[in-house]
This record gives structure tokens, C-alpha cells and sequence, in this order.
């Protein structure tokens, strides 16, 4: 962990939280104390997590390819127990294939 | 009635990667590697199973079970139960020796819940690992993490409750230990081939083919206590637990694998003969048949399958 901190912005809920460099994208959603994001596995592999990018840097480990498609990938969807946010990000914590 | 089905005997683990996966299973859960073939896929077992394997581990791009098989008395049994499998309409495939290392020709069949089973009749027996049959000590040294001792059982989510209860009762001969109904609907059923309060289990789901945990048995309360601080020291993905389940009564920690396969282990319970009714919860109770001293239910432990 290092001191870096992003800003993110959920554009479903309208809420904002800080992730700190080397946090995942959930850790940080679910420090906020809001629940923004649902929690399941943690491991990139039930899918609950699921969440699309609209706009900035991220880095993402294995994710199952049962929840999130190359397609999708593509579109910036992910699994945010497994993305690492490398700049601010915008994103949307709830849409059509997760509601 | 005895179909001869003698007991779960192994699952095959879709991993997402290979290491982090022999790190959990072998260092962090406990069980012992036994071997790896040529298709990269790595054996384990318990250390008081006798047969040389019952978990294996397959890498791939998504987790979840390839299957769970379940072993049987004899290559006669084998083959009647293959002619039953088909008069019931399962697709069944004959898996070859070897396919497997160190296993016998299996019997390979789907299910009404989407789920893919196996019946066979041999494996190499190495017996208990560590461990004499002559004289053996109470247990072996050096043992890892959690230090389970087997493969139990998986409970497993899918639509056609029915049907997958018409399979094993009907066709395999197992015996209905305890369900939860909602009205005339069976929305859970715990199933049993031996004494043991469950040797299967299925949960109605919309979606067929999944998996909730694949379980491993430890033999005390106080195991379950520090299988979950080995789950903080390891920074493993915590679920629930250590609590009871009013379910079976079986006292339980839940973990997830590094591919967020959900894992249980669990001491005590229920035990069953023939001659048992089976126990009912009802809907209303859920709650407290889940998690017997919270009484509420809990999204996670729900909706968390791969
Ligand atoms: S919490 Fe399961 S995939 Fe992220
Ligand atoms: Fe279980």
C-alpha cells in the first residue's frame, strides 16, 4: 500500500470513496462504509462484485470468465474484488446485467 | 434401499490459478498432494482416506466443479447402475481407465439440476497417509493448516430439485435425511448413501449447474476455532463462522478458495439409518435452520456460487 490515494465515482448511487494504491476496487467500497457494491467471494469468481468502468486507469487480476465476458471486458466491465484502480475512476456500480 | 453407492469419492475443482490454488488446498485447508499428471491437474486427499486421492485441481478460466464422483462396490454394480442411468434418460459417458490417474473406468452422467456426476469402482488405495495399518499411531506428523481429515460432500444449486431427488433416491439408493419445504415445494434436501446426516445436498436455484461449497470434515468444535484463525492469519476470504447450522446440526466455518470457490469445514451433526424419517424445516423458519444461533439470513452465504 502506498500513500497515493483515488478518487472514485459511483455515477448509479451518486456516491464518491477514496481507494488507496494497491486497494481493490471493493475493499475501498466497502471501507466507505456505504454499501455501493455487493460483497461475495473476494476471489474473482461469483461475479457479485460486478461493476462497469466508464472512464479511467485500472488493473485487473483473474476474473471468471463465466462472469465477465471478453465482450464485456472489452466495455469495461469488471469484478471489482480483482481491479485496482490506477487513477481517479468513474464508474457504475449497478446496470443492466447486475441490477 | 442399498444400491451399492458407498460414499463421495472425489470432486474435480476448476482453479484460476494452478499455484494459488496448491497453496490453499495443500497449505491452508490441509490436505495432502499425492500426485500431478500430465494434463497439469494436482491430486490431494485427506490424510484418513485410503484411496490415493479425492480432490483434483484443473486450471482454467473460470471456477467452479467439473464433477463429483462417488465410488461403488463393484465393477458388476458399476455396470447395472450405467444400464439404470440410461432407462432414467441421463447422457451417460463411459470415462476410461487412466483418464484419471490411478483410477478405474468411470461412469459419467448429467443430472435434471445441471450438475455432472461419476460412478467407479477403483482407485490405487494407498491407505491413511502417514500412517501404518499395522499398529498406526492417533495421527500423523506433519501435517499442514487446517489438517482435514476428507473430502465430505458438496451441496450444489439447481432448478429441478425433483428430478435430481428422483435420480439418487430412485436410481442410486440414497435416503432423504432432511429437507426445508415451502408449502408443497422441497427447496432444500440433504441426501445420504451411508450413516452419514448427508452425503449430498441440493439447494433449489434458478440457474442449474452450481456450486455452494465443497466440504471438508474436522472432528472438533475447538478444530473449528482455529481453522478460522488460520482463515485471518492467511488473509483467506472469510464467509461464515465458526456457528451451527440447525440444518443437520453441524457446526461449520465457510471460506472462499482463491478462485472464490466457497469452501466448508465442519465437525459433528446428525447421523442416520434407514429406518429414519427425515427431518423437515420449514420456509418460515429459514433463518434459523441456516444459522441455528443468528436466525437470519444472509446475502452472501446465499448468493455467493460459482
Ligand atoms: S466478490 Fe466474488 S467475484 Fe468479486
Ligand atoms: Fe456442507
Amino acid at each position: 500500500m502506498s500513500d497515493i490515494e483515488h478518487l472514485v465515482t459511483d455515477h448509479f448511487s451518486g456516491h464518491a470513496f477514496p481507494c488507496r494504491g494497491g486497494e481493490t476496487l471493493l475493499n475501498a467500497a466497502a471501507r466507505s462504509g456505504r454499501q455501493i457494491i455487493r460483497v461475495g467471494c473476494r476471489a474473482g469468481g461469483c461475479g457479485l462484485c460486478k461493476v462497469q468502468v466508464l472512464g479511467g486507469r485500472y488493473d485487473t487480476g483473474k476474473m471468471s470468465r463465466a462472469q465477465v465476458s471478453e465482450a464485456e471486458e472489452v466495455r469495461g466491465f469488471v469484478l471489482a474484488c480483482r481491479t485496482l484502480p490506477a487513477g481517479a475512476l468513474e464508474i457504475l456500480s449497478q446496470n443492466e446485467t447486475n441490477a | 434401499m442399498n444400491k451399492g453407492v458407498m460414499r463421495p469419492g472425489h470432486v474435480q475443482i476448476r482453479v484460476m490459478d494452478m499455484a494459488a490454488a496448491v497453496h490453499h488446498y495443500r497449505d491452508v485447508v490441509g490436505l495432502v498432494e499425492t500426485h500431478r499428471d500430465a494434463a497439469g491437474r494436482v491430486y490431494l486427499k485427506g490424510w484418513t482416506e485410503s484411496d490415493k486421492f479425492s480432490v483434483v485441481l484443473r486450471e482454467t478460466d473460470q471456477p467452479g466443479l467439473d464433477f463429483n464422483g462417488f465410488k461403488v462396490v463393484s465393477n458388476e454394480v458399476l455396470d447395472s447402475l450405467a444400464g439404470e442411468l440410461k432407462a432414467f434418460g441421463c447422457k451417460v459417458e463411459e470415462i476410461p481407465a487412466g483418464e484419471l490417474d490411478d483410477c478405474g473406468r468411470r461412469v459419467r452422467f448429467d443430472s435434471p439440476t445441471g450438475h455432472i456426476f461419476e460412478l467407479y469402482a477403483e482407485k490405487t488405495r494407498t491407505g491413511k497417509w502417514g500412517l501404518p495399518s499395522v499398529n498406526p499411531e492417533a495421527w500423523p506428523r506433519g501435517l499442514a493448516g487446517m489438517k482435514v481429515n476428507r473430502f465430505d460432500h458438496c451441496l450444489f444449486y439447481g432448478g429441478d430439485l425433483d428430478g435430481t431427488f428422483d435420480l439418487f433416491t430412485s436410481v442410486l439408493g440414497f435416503h432423504l435425511t432432511e429437507q426445508v419445504v415451502d408449502g408443497d415445494l422441497r427447496i432444500a434436501q440433504f441426501l445420504t448413501c451411508s450413516m452419514k446426516e448427508h452425503d449430498i445436498a441440493f439447494i433449489r436455484h434458478a440457474e442449474d449447474g452450481k456450486l455452494h461449497h465443497v466440504s471438508f470434515e474436522l472432528e472438533t468444535w475447538e478444530d473449528m476455532l482455529r481453522a478460522a484463525d488460520i482463515i485471518t492469519m492467511e488473509d483467506v476470504p472469510h464467509d461464515i463462522g465458526p456457528t451451527r447450522h440447525g440444518l443437520t446440526h453441524g457446526q461449520v466455518v465457510y471460506f472462499f478458495d482463491p478462485s472464490g470457490n466457497r469452501n466448508e469445514v465442519f465437525c459433528g451433526g446428525d447421523y442416520f439409518y434407514p429406518d429414519h424419517e427425515p427431518v423437515t424445516w420449514t420456509a418460515d423458519k429459514l433463518g434459523k435452520a441456516i444459522f441455528y444461533h443468528s436466525r437470519e439470513l444472509n446475502d452472501r452465504f446465499l448468493s455467493a456460487l460459482t
